[in-house]
This record gives C-alpha cells, sequence and structure tokens, in this order.
C-alpha cells in the first residue's frame, strides 16, 4: 500500500497496522488475529493437525464455532456424512474449550450472521475465518479475510496469521439510489464494472454518499461479495451507523470502554489525501436492479436489459449451461425456484424487504419457494414482527438458520436443468446443486419475481408494494434480543 | 510440507478462466474429515462430460496443469488444493490465480507458477500438440522450460524459500512465541472476548 505522505493513512492501512506482531524485510508480515470463527467444514483437519503435532489452540476465548454449511434448515432425514462433520466439531470444540453454538441452540447461524449479532465483530479488529465470505465483517472497519484449512490451523495454534500486505483500491460510489436498488445491486454492479479478477490482491473500501447511506446490514451484503471481484477483504469506514447498530450488542463495550472504544473507533476511517492504488467510481443513481445471467458473478445485467451476446467462449459457454438465447428480455425469464437466505441476505432487513413485497400476495403457481434466515435469532426476531406469517401466507417455506441452497451441502439443492432466483453470492455452474442455474438478485427482486413467476421489480407488481408498519419496524432499525 | 525445488512432468491443458473452486471441488465432496482421498472427487462434475480435458487418455498421468486467468476463484475450500495433489499434479501455471487459492497452494507445498497468458498458451499448444512432450518448472532457477524453449517466471521470495526448504509455516510462527506474548500483552482490555 502506499501513501501520499508519512501522515495520511486508508483504514485498512490503519487497521492492518494496529496488528503486526512481527515484520521483517523480505518476510510476509505476521499479524494478531482478534476474532476467529469456525465452522464444520473448513475445520476438521486442522484440528487433527493440532492433535497430531501436540499443539493446542493458544486463544479458545478470541474463537467461536458454529454449524452452518451442513444443517438441515427443515424437516426430513439429515445426511449422515454431514452429521459426521457435525459431531466432528462439537468434540473438537470439547476437546479444545471453544464455544460452539451448534443446531438447536438459539445463537447458531450462519458465521457471518453471528458474529456481527452478538457484537464480536467490531472496528478495528483483524477477523479470519476458513471461509471466503468472511470480507461481510469489513463492513463495521474491520480487516477481514477467508483462509484455508492449514491457515485455520496456523490461527489456531498461534493467534497469528503471516500475511503479505495487499494493495488498496476505491470504490466511490456516490448520490441516491433510486427507489428498488439496493446494496445487492450497488455490489452487483461494481464487480459487473471491475470484473471477478478485478479486486485480486487488493482491499476494497467502500466510500461515497450511496455507501454512508446503507444500513449496516446493506454494507455486510456489499462488503460479503467483495471475494466475488477476487479482493482480499472490503470495507466500510465505521460512522455513527456503524456505532448505533453495535451499541449494547451482548459484545460491544460497555461504559467507559464504550467511550473509549468511539474515541478509538472514530480515528480509522481514511486520512484526507490519503492515496489507493486504484480508483474506481460508480455513480449511484444510474444503478438498476441487477440480475445474473452467467456463471460467474460478473456476468451480470440490469433487469431492463436482455441477455447479452457471447463475446468469449466463456460467455458461450456460459449461455449453454444456462439455457439462455442472446436476446431474451431478462424479465421473460422464468425460475422455479426462489431462494432468500445466504450470508449475503439474509438480516432481518433483507427479510422485511421481501415480506413488505409479498404482504397480502402469493407466488405464482407451479413455483417454490423458501426463506432461510441467516440465524435463529433473525428468525425470532422475524417472526416477533410476524414476517414468518407474511412468507408462509404467500406460499413461502419457512425453514430454520444455515447456509442451505446458497452452496447444497444440505438437502436444499436444485435438481439438473431447474434456475433458480437466488438472494445467495455464486452463480458458479453446480452451486445450488447439480446442473442447477442460478440468477443472482436482490431480496426485493426474488420476492417480486415470486410473485410475477418471472424475474420482475416490486415497481413491476403494481399496486401498493410498501407498508407503512414494516418502514416503521425497519427505521427503528431493533436490536434483536440476545441472551448470551 | 513436501519440499519443492524442480518438478518435471506431461501436462494437462484446461484451457478455460475463471475456473472456481466450487468446479475444482464441488460442495458435496467437502464432507469428508480427512486431508486425503478427495482426487477422486476433482472436478467431479466436468469430468461427467467424456470429451473433457481430464478424461483424455492422452494426458493422462500429468502432473503440471495450465489453466486461465483467475483460476481458484470463489470458495475459500482447501479441499481444492488437495483434490489436485491427490490427483498427482505438482505445479499449476496460468496467467493469474484467485489469493485464497494461491495461499492454500503455498502451505500444502503445490506450486502456483504465474506466465503471461500467451506463454500460457504456447504451453498448452505444446501439450495439445504432443501430449507426451515434458515440461520441467524449476523453482530453484525461476525457470519454465520444455524440450525447444523456457520461459523465466517469478514468485515472491519467501514462498519460494518455504516452498524450497519445505517449511511448516506453524513452526516458523512458534520461533516468534515472544512477539506474540508481547504483542498480547499490549492489547487493551476493551476488545472482545468470546468468554467474556
Amino acid at each position: 500500500m502506499k501513501t501520499m505522505s508519512a501522515t495520511t493513512r486508508t483504514l485498512a492501512e490503519k487497521v492492518w497496522e494496529r496488528h503486526v506482531v512481527h515484520r521483517a524485510e523480505g518476510e510476509p508480515d505476521l499479524l494478531y488475529v482478534d476474532l476467529h470463527l469456525v465452522h464444520e467444514v473448513t475445520s476438521p483437519q486442522a484440528f487433527d493437525g493440532l492433535r497430531m503435532a501436540g499443539r493446542g489452540v493458544r486463544r479458545p476465548d478470541l474463537t467461536v464455532a458454529t454449524m452452518d454449511h451442513n444443517v438441515p434448515t427443515g424437516p426430513g432425514v439429515v445426511d449422515p456424512v454431514s452429521v459426521k462433520q457435525m459431531e466432528a466439531l462439537a468434540r473438537n470444540c470439547a476437546e479444545f474449550g471453544i464455544e460452539l453454538y451448534p443446531t438447536g441452540h438459539l445463537g447458531q447461524g450462519i458465521v457471518h450472521v453471528i458474529g456481527p449479532q452478538m457484537g464480536l465483530t467490531q472496528p478495528g479488529l483483524f477477523i479470519a475465518c476458513g471461509d471466503s465470505h468472511t470480507s461481510t465483517h469489513g463492513a463495521f472497519g474491520a480487516l477481514a479475510i477467508g483462509i484455508g484449512t492449514s491457515e485455520v490451523e496456523h490461527v489456531l495454534a498461534t493467534q497469528t496469521l503471516p500475511q503479505s500486505k495487499p494493495g488498496t483500491t476505491a470504490v466511490t460510489v456516490e448520490g441516491e439510489l433510486p427507489e428498488g436498488v439496493s446494496a445487492k445491486d450497488v455490489i452487483l454492479g461494481i464487480i459487473a464494472r471491475i470484473g471477478t479478477g478485478g479486486g485480486v490482491g487488493k482491499i476494497i473500501e467502500y466510500r461515497g454518499s450511496a455507501i454512508r447511506g446503507l444500513s449496516m446490514e446493506g454494507r455486510m451484503t456489499v462488503c460479503n461479495m467483495s471475494i466475488e471481484a477476487g479482493a482480499r477483504a472490503g470495507m466500510v469506514a465505521p460512522d455513527d451507523t456503524t456505532f448505533a447498530w453495535l451499541e449494547r450488542r451482548p459484545h460491544a463495550p460497555k461504559g467507559a470502554e464504550w467511550e473509549d472504544a468511539l474515541d478509538d473507533w472514530r480515528t480509522l476511517p481514511t486520512d484526507e489525501g490519503a492515496a489507493f492504488d486504484d480508483d474506481v467510481v460508480l455513480d449511484a443513481t444510474k444503478l438498476r436492479p441487477h440480475v445474473s445471467w452467467g456463471t460467474n458473478p460478473g456476468q451480470t445485467v440490469t433487469i431492463d436489459d436482455v441477455v447479452p451476446e457471447a463475446t468469449n467462449d466463456a460467455a458461450e459457454r456460459a449461455l449453454a449451461y444456462m439455457a439462455l438465447t442472446p436476446g431474451m428480455p431478462i424479465r421473460e425469464i422464468r425460475p422455479d425456484t426462489i431462494f432468500i437466505g445466504s450470508c449475503t441476505n439474509s438480516r432481518i432487513t433483507d427479510l422485511r424487504e421481501a415480506a413488505n413485497i409479498l404482504r397480502g400476495r402469493k407466488v405464482a403457481a407451479g413455483l417454490r419457494a423458501m426463506v432461510v434466515p441467516g440465524s435463529m435469532m433473525v428468525k425470532q426476531q422475524a417472526e416477533d414482527e410476524g414476517l414468518d406469517l407474511v412468507f408462509k401466507n404467500a406460499g413461502f417455506e419457512w425453514r430454520d438458520a444455515g447456509c442451505s441452497m446458497c452452496l447444497g451441502m444440505n438437502p436444499d439443492k436444485l435438481e439438473p436443468g431447474e434456475r433458480s432466483a437466488s438472494t445467495s453470492n455464486r452463480n458458479f455452474e453446480g452451486r445450488q446443486g447439480r446442473g442447477g442455474r442460478t440468477h443472482l438478485v436482490s431480496p426485493a427482486v426474488a420476492a417480486a419475481t415470486a410473485v410475477a413467476g418471472h424475474f420482475a421489480t416490486p415497481q413491476d407488481l403494481g399496486g401498493g408494494a410498501g407498508n407503512a408498519r414494516s418502514e416503521r419496524a425497519r427505521r427503528a432499525n431493533v436490536v434483536p434480543r440476545m441472551n448470551t | 510440507m513436501r519440499p519443492f525445488t524442480s518438478h518435471t512432468g506431461r501436462a494437462l491443458p484446461l484451457d478455460r478462466a475463471d475456473v472456481d473452486t466450487d468446479q475444482i471441488i464441488p460442495a458435496e465432496h467437502l464432507k469428508r474429515i480427512e486431508r486425503t482421498g478427495f482426487g477422486p472427487f476433482l472436478f467431479a462434475e466436468w469430468r461427467t462430460d467424456p470429451s473433457f480435458v481430464l478424461n483424455d487418455a492422452r494426458f493422462e498421468g500429468a502432473s503440471i496443469l495450465l489453466a486461465g486467468a483467475n483460476f481458484g476463484s470463489g470458495s475459500s475450500r482447501e479441499h481444492a488444493v488437495w483434490a489436485l495433489e491427490d490427483a498427482g499434479f505438482r505445479a499449476i501455471i496460468a496467467p493469474s490465480f484467485a489469493d485464497i487459492f494461491r495461499n492454500n497452494c503455498g502451505k500444502i507445498g503445490l506450486l502456483a507458477v504465474e506466465l503471461p497468458a500467451a506463454s500460457v498458451q504456447r504451453l498448452m499448444d505444446l501439450a495439445r500438440g504432443d501430449p507426451a512432450s515434458e515440461i520441467t518448472v524449476d523453482l530453484e532457477a525461476l525457470r519454465v522450460s520444455w524440450a525447444a524453449g523456457e520461459y523465466p517466471f517469478t514468485i515472491d521470495p519467501y514462498t519460494r524459500w518455504r516452498l524450497i526448504e519445505g517449511l511448516d509455516d506453524i513452526g516458523l510462527t512458534l520461533r516468534r512465541e515472544a512477539d506474540i506474548a508481547r504483542y498480547e500483552a499490549t492489547r487493551p482490555t476493551r476488545l472482545p472476548s468470546v468468554t467474556g
């Protein structure tokens, strides 16, 4: 990372510098990890590695585990192989003294939903997790990176990670978002612009009035998909929105420590005049709801567009896999499955946004639609607000928390040839089930599409989209109840 | 970690860009709790197509993978790297790699070599033209060579040293125990604790 002078630094650089344990010429920096999030899929081999080397977990108090990738979210028989993986996590956490939120616990949920929910994700922290969507936590002004299993073992054993310093990219989104355009459309628009490799080797800082105007949930949606642009991490500078969201969460600082924390967090934003390696600017007022047409998250168009002509082999392959013809209006594509969930879009505001559109409406005939809340607390809060009834009355299945159909490790999968409108993050071939075809959209477009039976915006539905009660709840930014 | 100094082998041309780790190993095969045995599931979906290059008998036993740009994008699953290693690959040559995938390679001794796209294409042409032709990836000399030519490459010196020596990262970090303890002593008490 470069700076204009020794006195101006970016947010990323400030957070990086406060975690350097050891630095030497020609070596990566050794960074201290403030919070290590663990789940059942990328950890069993790491714990085995510890046992084989006779090593322990250095800081169980900075480590938290949950079950999310494999967990069933509905009734039915659980795959015995998945059970084995969940049991292994429970055994490992018991053996090494790590707090675990297993299935059946109110604290359970997608790892990137529960960290913020508990108030463990805070500005200025360095956070690691064996999952590429760890970038989500950057919404709080934390530096948060996805790691592989060898690195998970490294963090467990040493609470540190050797890391080469990435470059920095400023992505500035200025202006007010048009009605019906959400955080998901912002990040899909950014990826469409910079490409799936556009962020490789970089930490992206999202800036500008459109980003400042997003809720914490919206900022999490944006940072979550940084990895889809190839970035090492994504960050948003902490501000009053961040502080208001964090205050009074179970693990947030209290009393005098809260005041100390605020003083510190206010020093984190990028200094005036600090330079980034790359600058990208987007006009928020020109954004429209996005729909992916291909097999990577860079292959998107707006809902007003048509399926594009293939300009290279990859696009041709994607069109064939997706069974789409160039020139076809996006609004004429008819999914058979609607999935609202994933670490990208499964938080309470996402559910409110979708429920707002579905209230008093029905899912189109023949469509399968499901909502999978990001955590059991989100589920409970939604039920307290009556959102479950809205979804169920509309014809949606109302599930327990988990990663679910985002990656199809549990029974929630697409069948070969099935097509989804999904609020998740990856439209890779087979991602939601062998032969499945995924279109990435926002919760609003997913809900409107469920009603219309083809890709649609809430405005397309006509009538009274929008609801005063839900809007009030959104503004109140209700903090979920905790029992930790 | 198995050291990597130099490797000579035949190459498999996978001429696709943006190959994501969901393709390298689909999620349904991530449920093993062991570190081995992922090789049979390498490119599990693409292999159901008889014309997929990995099914081409002429490339059987290839140990160097040639691929398009942004190889290994998406999920952080190290299982992708384990599957490649288990299937006999020792090196991957591509115009660019996704960050986490490249890190994961470095942890287990699989060498990720970046060459310009045109150079990778030339190597692919070589492999397609004569699948028996051998390529040498020499990490000490920082050179990819074949019977009729060679390309220099660069890699960060620290990763190179670790790979050549076969050094385990955790062992190296534990030498910094005093630094870690010193750092821990300075952490503000207000920082969150899972148990606190």
